[in-house]
């Protein structure tokens, strides 16, 4: 049976801005992603806590504010504390691109600008989870 | 209305036209940005149903479809009012006297995330974002740093608050009292408009009920103390900004408008007591004549129902007073300067739909907040449009128009479906739990994106005329850590230097209003004049109201 | 370390691998469900089922906070519908479940329906039995909620609990004899607003000829989520009925019952794929429909002739 991939959708930091994130979960439904979207107002305790439970591909974290640099890095350290490495971390947003750059090296993945479609960020997802999750010893 | 013999000729010759043409036979279809189909051609035949006395009139006659003023902007130029704030209130105050030198005429005031939501810049939420999106406000003293030198009662301000309307308002009040400035004569507007929050900004705090109640207790107080201010300003600009089409603007709008109007009947106030401050705030988008039409149809919607359903006997009750903003989300972050033309042309759309005020936008602002010089030339915009383009020398040019009247009667019809669905409903609180709106707005903003990737629809810049590998080449307004640090150290010294039992004291009073039903706004003024911060202000209100989540959606 | 090893100490992130596994019904998943099923039949299993937008998700959250104040661990299975037509998910009910966040004890797990139906998904049988060996001593299993009659969930809880509003006057008066089949307790939610009572009457009404007969009492709720109204109440009436279950040796009959159920359901789906090896890739389609359609052959010796085949 193939293998579903499944995304965490989720709006950290204060603003309300979720016209973005709501469009792509649309569009990652309609092309066959398992889309679990946790809402506004997530500390990225919140986020990391629903993505081992939910035993995700993905996170995609969508910052509007310009707290960026505060969220992201916090969500690459606490994945990597619980040991869910593999999780790709990406976002979208206002992000300058030096910020973008600096992020980068933390760690976290791609970052996508406005005006991006949503086919890019599919795109982007199916590659770059492809045959990342390395099947663990079950027995 | 057309005589009949008229009316079937000019159809005989228009169809006689379209066989001589063959302008049937382009199967393209044509749709405003909104997907509101346009005929090629419009003639006296999509008109013929308006009466011009009953559906138009004259300016400043209702029903105000032409504007508000008999004189309109010949008898007074529309508030250029830039929506700005950001880091501490001193630099803020700095872009203020910047702006005002540069011949602003009104100020509207940009609070940060924090401030929005109710937080203190000392909060372990608030980290990352003081001062970012706007200015970071934590107490009177702020407001004090932040008005320095600008004499309010001399000038009309605005102010983007919602959730913490009445918290911020109290603050506004104290500065204004400390100035000297009398309230009978204060001028400006305070948002207040909770309902589109949880409709599409999302930044709320309490849940809709104990929300009315503090907007009904706004307009109870500012009925008796303040008749020269908005106490409300009911906006379509966030619903527009969250994707919704033109006529959801509209119409979700004013049944935003009629729940405060139901709020401030049931709590026992006269109609015509608190419906002249009711004011208005609207997107204007790409889409330059549904816009116009949207504004048009805005003021008769508005008219009718004030008058005929609600039975307001003062004219003033009946008039739709609206502040506009050109459309944020119609900017790029791509080749950015061409957002000085869109702006441009939206800000005409308002214009030309008869706005009271206008907000430019900036054409850095995908970007960050915008810098000195970019705001300068979005204020340097509508300058041009008021006395270089010669559109302000006669009231509603396109007033008669066949294209703009029909479009103006189909905004309002479609609107009118949609006030028969919210009833239908059961009201808009209602639809609000249900995520109706929210559903609605969503799947808009989803149509429009899948027609934006199917080049359906076409953006400069983005699916088309793209230039590859574009370098912003553009200086961007940076917010450092200074700043939260600077807010640190000052809510930390207005801690210290108050009288912290007058605080103690004044917080228990208002947690007392609260639970009763005494009016919270003097006891609010009282918190903010003894200098209690937002967050602990918030905090008080919090344990009697309770907090808002958001129910089903999607 | 393993996979396994790392579960029985409680590490959640182990629990979530072995969930996708069986989920995803990955090569040896039935050997996984071997090695833990002596460990389950502990969980409790409460399911929550009603028509879209009653608020069950809202519920489950404020439910599972009382479940959990005595130490209880809860584990959540919140099914939302799979799209037909891109085989794609919404799942959107943890956004109502933000009270759990880091709570101890408490595991959430959208899933997606993946063609299973009456508003459970396709493995949330296996799923719930991994929660139970893991040790959650409740297992709440909310369905999608799509409107019509969500029978499946009683194939599997062992208390329902159908969760309806004042305004669902029409899905009542629809049920009516039909209820006590899909629930054990009824919830009217949202009972702040208008026409509560009337809704509780109605339905009070409707029960008492099951009442008589019956020995369960089927109480009727009224709840508010938002208000966090009621949910003492509710956690009250889920646990008599635990209690009813048990002293009237109940419990042990229904999930025999549906035991029965699942192993037919493991066979059939044996069988289903048995079938789908044999008439694989390499079966000639176009021969046989050629000969069924020129009818020199029919479809039912045809498949007679399969059959046997296939019993070999």
């Amino acid at each position: 049976m193939e293998r579903k991939i499944r995304v965490l959708l989720a709006k950290p930091g204060l603003d309300g801005h979720d016209r973005g994130v709501k469009v792509i979960a649309a569009a990652m439904r309609d092309a066959g992603l398992e889309v679990i979207y946790l809402g506004l107002r997530q500390t990225p305790e919140m986020v990391v806590e629903a993505a081992v439970q939910e035993d995700v591909d993905a996170i995609g974290l969508s910052i509007l504010s310009g707290a960026h640099m505060t969220l992201f890095p916090q969500t690459v350290e606490l994945l990597k504390q619980k040991g869910a490495g593999r999780i790709i971390l990406f976002g979208g947003g206002i992000i300058p691109q030096e910020d973008m750059d600096k992020l980068e090296k933390m760690g976290v993945g791609k970052l996508f600008g406005p005006g991006t479609t949503t086919g890019e960020i599919i795109e982007y997802i199916k590659s770059a989870t492809r045959g990342r999750r390395k099947e663990e010893a079950i027995f | 209305m057309a005589e009949k013999s008229f009316l079937d000729e000019v159809k005989k010759e228009r169809k006689q036209w379209e066989e001589k043409n063959s302008t049937k036979n382009n199967d393209k279809k044509f749709t405003t940005i909104s997907g509101m189909e346009i005929k090629d051609l419009y003639t006296p035949i999509d008109t013929a149903d308006i009466n011009y006395f009953r559906d138009i009139n004259f300016p400043g006659e209702y029903p105000y479809t032409r504007g508000v003023r008999p004189t309109m902007y010949r008898g007074r130029m529309w508030t250029m009012r830039q929506f700005s704030g950001f880091a501490t209130p001193r630099l803020t105050n700095e872009r203020y006297k910047f702006l005002l030198a540069r011949g602003q005429t009104g100020l509207s005031v940009a609070y940060d995330m924090p401030t929005l939501m109710g937080y203190d810049s000392d909060h372990p939420f608030s980290k990352g974002e003081v001062g970012i999106c706007g200015v970071a406000v934590d107490s009177l003293k702020d407001m004090e740093i932040l008005f320095d030198g600008i004499s309010l009662k001399d000038i009309s301000t605005s102010m983007t608050i919602n959730g913490p309307a009445p918290i911020i308002f109290a603050f506004y009040v104290a500065c204004a009292e400390k100035q000297n400035a009398s309230l009978q004569n204060l001028r400006g507007t305070c948002q207040t408009d909770i309902l589109k929050e949880y409709m599409a900004q999302k930044e709320w705090i309490f849940p809709p009920q104990p929300s009315m109640r503090l907007i009904v207790d706004m307009m109870k107080f500012c009925t008796q103390n303040m008749p020269k201010y908005n106490y409300v300003s009911i906006s379509g600009y966030h619903i527009r900004e969250a994707g919704s089409t033109a006529v959801q603007e509209l119409a979700f709008t004013l049944a935003d408008g009629f729940a405060y109007v139901e709020a401030g009947l049931k709590a026992g106030l006269e109609i015509d007591e608190f419906a002249p401050r009711l004011s208005f705030f609207f997107n204007s988008h790409l889409d330059f004549f549904e816009e116009i039409a949207k504004f048009r149809a805005a003021r008769r919607i508005w008219a009718r129902h004030m008058r005929e359903r609600y039975k307001a006997r003062k004219p003033e009750s009946w008039l739709l007073r609206f502040h506009t903003q050109t459309a944020g989300v119609s900017l790029t972050a791509q080749q950015p300067e061409n957002n000085i033309i869109r702006t441009a042309f939206e800000a005409l759309a308002a214009v030309l739909g008869g706005t009271q005020s206008l907000h430019t936008n900036s054409m850095d602002e995908t970007w960050a907040l915008p810098t000195e010089k970019a705001a300068q030339i979005a204020l340097r915009t509508q300058q041009l449009i008021a006395y270089e383009t010669g559109v302000a020398n006669t009231v509603d040019p396109l007033g008669g128009s066949y294209f703009i009247e029909s479009l103006t009667n189909k905004m309002e019809q479609e609107a009118e479906k949609y006030f028969e669905e919210i009833e239908k409903r059961g009201g808009v609180i209602k639809c609000l739990e249900e995520g109706y709106f929210q559903k609605e707005i969503a799947e808009a903003a989803y149509r429009y994106q899948q027609e934006l990737e199917k080049k359906e629809k076409i953006i400069v810049g983005i699916n088309e005329f793209v230039i590859e590998n574009e370098k912003l080449d553009m200086p961007i307004l940076k917010i450092d850590e200074s700043t939260e640090k600077e807010q640190l150290e000052s809510i930390n010294k207005v801690k210290q230097m108050r009288d912290n039992d007058k605080v103690r004291r004044a917080l228990e009073d208002l947690k007392k209003a609260a639970s009763n039903s005494e009016n919270t706004i003097p006891r609010l003024i009282e918190c903010a004049k003894c200098y209690a911060t937002e967050g602990e202000i918030t905090e008080v209100l919090k344990s009697v109201f309770g907090e808002y989540h958001e129910p089903a959606w999607f | 370390m393993t996979v396994l090893e790392q579960f029985w100490k409680g590490d959640q992130k182990a629990l979530a691998t072995l969930i996708s596994h069986v989920e995803n019904q990955a090569e040896d998943y039935q050997k996984v469900l071997s090695s833990i099923y002596s460990k389950t039949g502990r969980a409790y299993k409460i399911g929550i089922t009603g028509p879209p937008g009653v608020g069950k998700s809202s519920l489950v959250d404020k439910l599972t906070l009382k479940l959990c104040q005595n130490g209880s661990k809860v584990g959540i299975i919140a099914v939302d519908p799979t799209s037909p037509f891109s085989g794609g998910a919404f799942l959107g009910d943890r956004i109502r479940m933000q009270s759990l966040a880091g709570k101890k004890g408490v595991f959430i797990r959208s899933m997606a329906s993946r063609g299973g139906e009456g508003g459970l998904a396709k493995s949330t049988y296996e799923v719930a039995l991994v929660l139970d060996a893991f040790g959650q001593d409740f297992i709440i299993l909310e369905t999608v909620g799509v409107g019509q009659i969500e029978i499946e969930v009683s194939h599997q809880a062992d208390t329902k609990v159908l969760v309806l509003t004042p305004e669902s006057g029409d899905s009542i008066q629809a049920l009516k004899a039909g209820l006590i089949e899909i629930g054990d307790i009824f919830v009217i939610n949202k009972s702040d607003r208008e026409g509560a009572p009337k809704a509780v009457a109605h339905l009070n009404m409707i029960l008492d000829i099951k009442r008589h007969t019956e020995k369960w009492n089927y109480p009727v709720i009224s709840t508010s989520a938002i208000y966090e109204k009621g949910i003492s109440e509710l956690q009250e009436a889920i646990l008599k009925h635990q209690k009813f279950l048990t002293s009237h040796l109940l419990l042990e009959k229904n999930r025999k019952e549906q035991l029965k159920n699942e192993l037919k359901n493991i066979l059939e789906r044996k069988l289903k794929q048995l079938l789908e090896e044999k008439m694989g890739d390499s079966f000639n389609w176009e021969e046989t429909l050629a000969k069924i359609y020129s009818r020199k052959d029919d479809p039912y010796s045809w498949s007679e002739k399969i059959f046997e085949a296939l019993k070999k």
